[in-house]
């Protein structure tokens, strides 16, 4: 049996198009949403890379605090605690870091419907070096009661996404992206639903974010050396799929989690958590940014040098495979 | 507008009450006595005197918000919320049972309290928010932080109160609880606040000072914030750290206290009748 493989987009990194085909982009949906929706407020410790249109669309529901995330944060608790939904923007290290307090505090402990979008988070920051490295950041989050958090693997996804998770009554983190389609086709946006990509049996790959286009980098060459791989895009890492997951688990040799986050409290952590809740044992490849910062350079760069191109993720199953213990 | 004779008699009394409850609150597990005393008569002028609040107009989308930031004085809050309405005086015998929600610090559960705090440094961006949606509403709702002057300590407080100015958010008031003191030491020993009105001035805050426990001077002050220059405002209140019982005024080892039930007797006589009495209890230090 061979995996089935949906159709696959050329994979360019110097693709400059993040829109969708009918030209939206995270810009323009949220402005349609916010203008849909007078409860929806747009604000950002100033960082507006995403969002320059929205002042003279939004006017005063458009809210730059200056490089406030605390305040910023607080702020958002204060909206939302009078009925509405601020939708904020940072840097992820920043944002979840510097008021990590402040979202557990005033938007955890409320159980308020506060979004926070995250930008350049994981493998995404590039060349900015170890300040601007949001790779703890799932972790961080989901200790967090009631937090949604949604890793969109491109652009099409977090659009795709976007209005249920402006309209979800609880705290939501977003790890904001600004990629083109990794696949051709996104089914549905359901909280807590998994995206399985292809179908396989000789080993899974659970993946979320920037990492899900190496992860199928990874699938077709271990496919084309014979390989049935079942390559699943989390999408929500809180909640997660449990049933795609203990289906993964079981119906494989070997489970593989792709991530850009350090290897303490992202989607390893979460799979080995729950499958020995479960009482599901599997052989676990975790690869992930391991325990330190990675080494800043331009994303492809960055991406080999943490060993986690296509190509390197390929090696490194083949490699396990190869020492897998008998059944 | 300043208080007659006879409300400021009827205002005294009610303090003299509040402070009572927080007195009884000091014992089996205890509380932050000295910085509720402190700010007994703020909350009771406030509540009185200033917000458009009752236990009525709680789901008025315009009723004015108060936000307790320095948490750890919420028997006061607890006394006059139960004194005024908000819910009955007898719930204050719940104080610390895990069969009701009157901990340490503040939290939504209690009616009146409109948000939960605890941690310093937060509640003036909370309410920035709250009065941000005010404003966008047209709503003439006037959001009233309490801030501890230890308080003042966190820097969050000044980056809120960078961006308040920088939105104008005249409908937003901070009240400073100027007790000179924090956990366990006075505040100019540790990191000295003064000259603090020329800080929220610089910042640009309209600046107004008052005693903190005088009913006419508080109002005096409240009422002389003006409307209109777009700066949002603040009131550094003078207090005095457990004020009301000489045995423990202004000592930085009575912040948080938990004392015998016939200390707290000895107390409440103290608290009424003026008689100076001797604790033994041991300081207890949180922090």
């Amino acid at each position: 049996m061979t995996a089935t493989i949906e159709p696959m987009p050329r994979l360019s990194s110097d693709s400059v198009s993040h829109t969708a085909a009918s030209g939206a982009t995270y810009e323009t949906v949220l402005a349609d949403l916010a203008l849909a929706d007078e409860r929806i407020l747009v604000l950002t410790a100033e960082n507006r890379a995403a969002i320059r249109g929205l002042p003279p669309r939004l006017g005063a529901r458009f809210l730059d605090t200056g490089i406030t995330e605390q305040t910023m944060v607080g702020m958002g608790a204060g909206l939302a605690l009078q009925g509405r939904i601020p939708v904020l923007h940072g840097l992820s290290a920043f944002l979840t870091m510097r008021a990590f307090e402040f979202i557990r505090t005033d938007v955890g402990i409320a159980r308020l419907p506060v979004k926070l979008v995250g930008g350049v988070a994981g493998i995404l920051s590039e060349a900015n070096g170890p300040t601007h490295q949001a790779i703890e950041d799932v972790a961080l989050m989901r200790t967090i009661p009631h937090m949604q958090i949604f890793c969109p693997a491109d652009t099409r996804e977090l659009l795709g996404a976007l209005p249920a998770l402006i309209a979800h009554p609880d705290p939501v983190y977003i790890r904001y992206i600004d990629r083109p389609p990794v696949v051709p086709y996104a089914p549905a946006f359901a909280i807590g639903r998994a995206h399985v990509l292809t179908r396989g049996h000789d080993l899974a790959i659970l993946s979320y974010g920037a990492l899900v286009r190496e992860s199928l980098e990874a699938a077709v060459l271990l496919e084309s050396a014979g390989l049935s791989v079942l390559l699943v895009d989390m999408r929500t890492l809180a909640p997660i799929d449990e049933s795609v997951m203990a289906m993964a688990a079981q119906s494989t040799r070997l489970l593989v989690t792709v991530e850009d986050h350090v290897a303490t409290g992202g989607l390893s952590t979460i799979v080995a958590e729950r499958l020995v809740n479960s009482g599901i044992s599997v052989q676990l490849l975790p690869i992930n940014l391991g325990h330190g910062w990675f080494t800043p350079g331009l994303l492809p760069d960055a991406l080999r040098a943490s060993r986690l191109s296509g190509e390197q993720i390929a090696t490194r199953v083949l490699e396990r495979l190869a020492h897998l213990p008998l059944d | 507008m300043r208080p007659d004779p006879a409300t400021r008699d009827e205002l005294e009394r009610l303090a003299l009450r509040v402070r009572a409850h927080a007195v009884r609150m000091a014992t089996n597990g205890g509380c932050f006595l000295g910085a509720s005393l402190s700010c007994a008569d703020l909350l009771v002028y406030l509540y009185t005197r200033f917000l458009r609040v009752t236990p009525q107009s709680l789901n008025d989308p315009d009723h004015d918000i108060l936000l307790l930031s320095k948490g750890h004085d919420v028997p006061a809050l607890y006394g006059t919320l139960a004194e005024l309405g908000f819910f009955a005086p007898s719930r204050l015998a719940n104080h610390l049972s895990t069969n009701d929600a009157l901990y340490w610090h503040p939290n939504r559960s209690i009616p009146g309290v409109e948000f939960h705090s605890g941690s310093l440094g937060h509640l003036l961006a909370v309410g920035a928010g709250i009065a941000y949606d005010a404003r966008l509403r047209s709503s003439p709702r006037r959001v009233v932080v309490i801030l501890g002057d230890g308080e003042l300590n966190e820097g969050s407080v000044w980056e809120t109160a960078l961006v308040a100015s920088a939105q104008r958010l005249e409908n937003l008031i901070a009240v400073v609880d100027r007790n000179d003191f924090q956990a366990n030491v006075r505040t100019e020993d540790l990191v000295p606040l003064e000259p603090l009105v020329h800080k929220w001035s610089g910042f640009g805050w309209d600046v107004e000072t008052a005693d903190g426990h005088d009913f006419a001077d508080l109002d005096e002050a409240f009422h002389a914030l003006t409307i209109g220059t777009g700066s949002p405002r603040v009131v550094i209140a003078q207090t005095v750290r457990g004020k009301g019982l000489p045995s423990i005024e202004g000592r930085a080892d009575r912040w948080f206290c938990n004392f015998s039930a016939p200390e707290i007797e000895d107390l409440l006589a103290e608290l009424h009748g003026g008689v100076t009495t001797t604790i033994h209890a041991e300081p207890l230090m949180v922090r």
